[in-house]
């Protein structure tokens, strides 16, 4: 397989060559929080808005003409990249909203729907879940009275899928679970639990932000209901996430923001709505963004997600077997690299992860940490917060040595001091 | 080198060997404080008569900053008027806050004028309040307590 001129690729992201705190090389593991982004990301948005801007499928004048095909061009190239139906994906503000809009839409929906949910009814979601996709079916248990339940996670990072038959039975309505874990690296096995949730009639959510910027991800294949991810952890910009859901869903799912550009006709008493995508798209759209995300689907699919991957695999397993050397450091994850993706998470005695990452950061090593916003994972494992080391297509070698080297030299300041 | 300035070797001798760190039964308040962006919990006891902080002791998880600056706050007040102490606890939130243009009076803060250095890392300000604010939580309940 082509390996990556990574070189070459830092030279796309002007972010990297910046110094931090007194003349350090930036080295950033922190894309698992947001991606950095290429200079053709950052064209792409400015040109929409130096040469095109214009509210997109409205007005008849050139700019909103070619604004509408812009957006429209970012939804056609973000549909290939997950191997969905053009029609089947909506834009969002982020994946935070795309999993709301599916909890709120169910919440709306009325008897006699297939999506309505109600007390004796059930929710699946797992002890690893990213708040994200944990507070929203907290909320429409809730506000439905059906009832929440959840996948334990073994000591070794992975879904004990042991009661897999009881936990998803004939009262399930939905099964939300993330692809990849944000804390523990873990990608979790789709297959078993999909047929599953099928088989009792129920709808399968997979909260993919870790994942698709990541490695393959197609949608179709993996047999799934509905995907939810983030534009920012893939190299595009904030504030746009992407809903995919199967087109026969979709035009019965009841639209939860209402407004503008959704609508087929309206009378002051009430209206009818337009088919997926735009019933789901109230409001002038977030163009510039699609459109910058439309950019870094390109220039992922150009390098090839394959390369990335394994790019990423093999400076994962040298960034767990490089700090395993360290005294009283422990890997909360897989260390094994079957099903596990470019994230690791890990403690050391004696340390707190976040005077960890301060000492890191003045050596200019950007890491995450604090509970990852995954706080009953924190709880599973006896914590209150982890250091997360994340990698990405423009990370190399020398990153991760710089983490080791970063991780052993505070381990030196604070311990032995 | 900059992280000397934020870890004084007084934080890191208070994160070592922290005091009045064993809860005391019977407090007049007991309040518990959470850092949410990072999950650093503290629970503390406040024994007062009303006019005097007779004890404070505490008890949780949490970095080097929070934890020494709990034992540095927990230390302080004790023995002091409630008035003296919500004095004390202002001066050092006025610090922490300053961005580095206050660096504290030594007389009125002891230990915690080591903490002036946090004041740069805006990241770390929480942590460096987070013992005193839950003092001033306590005494502020024990107040409200004693007019009910």
């Amino acid at each position: 397989m082509a390996s990556l001129d990574i070189s070459s690729i830092k030279r796309d992201f002007p972010i990297l060559s910046r110094k931090i705190r007194e003349n350090n090389r930036l080295v950033y593991l922190d894309s698992g929080a947001t991606s950095q982004k290429p200079n053709s990301v950052l064209d792409a948005e400015r040109d929409f808005y130096t040469q095109h801007n214009a509210a997109a499928h409205r007005g008849a004048h050139q700019l909103a003409e070619e604004a509408t095909e812009l957006y429209e061009g970012a939804r056609e190239k973000v549909a290939s990249f997950i191997g969905a139906d053009v029609d089947e994906v909506i834009f969002t503000k982020s994946a935070t909203e795309s999993i709301n809009a599916i909890a709120y839409s169910m919440g709306n929906a009325q008897s006699g729907s297939r999506f309505h949910i109600s007390r004796g009814d059930r929710i699946v979601v797992s002890e690893m879940e990213h708040h994200a996709n944990l507070i929203p079916w907290q909320e429409l248990a809730r506000r439905t009275g059906a009832e929440l339940v959840w996948f334990k996670v073994t000591d070794d990072g992975r879904l004990d899928l042991t009661n897999l038959s009881e936990l998803i039975n004939s009262r399930t309505k939905i099964v939300a679970l993330t692809h990849q874990s944000n804390v523990l690296g873990t990608i979790n096995p789709l297959e078993d639990i999909v047929k599953r949730t099928h088989e009792v009639g129920a709808l399968f959510v997979l909260d993919a932000c870790q994942s698709v910027p990541h490695y393959k991800v197609n949608v179709k294949s993996l047999d799934i209901d509905f995907i939810a991810f983030s534009g920012h952890k893939m190299l595009g910009p904030t504030g746009v996430g992407i809903l995919w859901g199967r087109k026969e869903l979709l035009d019965e799912m009841p639209p939860f923001l209402t407004g503008g550009s959704m609508i087929e006709t309206v009378t002051m008493e009430s209206a009818t709505y337009l088919d997926a995508p735009k019933r789901f798209e109230a409001g002038v759209p977030n163009m510039a963004q699609a459109v910058g995300l439309g950019a870094a689907v390109d220039y992922l699919s150009a390098i090839g997600l394959d390369v990335i991957h394994s790019h990423e695999t093999e400076l994962t397993r040298a960034a767990i077997s490089g700090l395993r050397t360290i005294a009283g450091l422990t890997i909360i994850g897989p260390t094994d690299m079957t099903l596990r993706g470019g994230v690791v998470s890990f403690a050391i005695e004696g340390i707190h992860p976040h005077d960890l990452g301060q000492a890191l950061d003045s050596y200019g090593i950007a890491v995450r940490t604090g509970h990852h916003c995954a706080w009953p994972l924190m709880r599973r494992f006896k914590t209150v917060a982890t250091t997360r080391a994340s990698f990405y297509l423009y990370n190399d070698l020398d990153d991760v040595n710089a983490l080791v080297d970063g991780v052993e030299r505070a381990r030196k300041y604070f311990v032995e001091r | 080198m900059e992280l000397d300035s934020l870890y004084q070797e007084v934080i890191l001798e208070h994160y070592k060997r922290p005091l009045h760190k064993s809860l005391k039964a019977n407090p007049t308040i007991q309040v518990q404080h959470i850092n949410t962006s990072c999950g650093d919990e503290i629970t503390l006891n406040l024994h007062t008569d009303g006019t005097v902080i007779q004890d404070i002791t505490w008890d949780g998880i949490g970095c080097s900053i929070s934890q020494a600056s709990t034992s540095v706050v927990s230390d302080l007040v004790r023995g002091k008027s409630v008035g003296e102490a919500l004095a004390t606890i202002d001066a050092f939130q006025a610090m922490i806050q300053s961005k580095g243009a206050d660096t504290g009076n030594e007389d009125v803060l002891g230990d915690g004028v080591a903490f002036a250095g946090v004041a740069k890392f805006p990241a770390r300000v929480k942590c460096a309040l987070l013992g005193w604010m839950a003092t001033k939580d306590a005494i502020s309940q024990s107040q409200s307590k004693n007019e009910r």
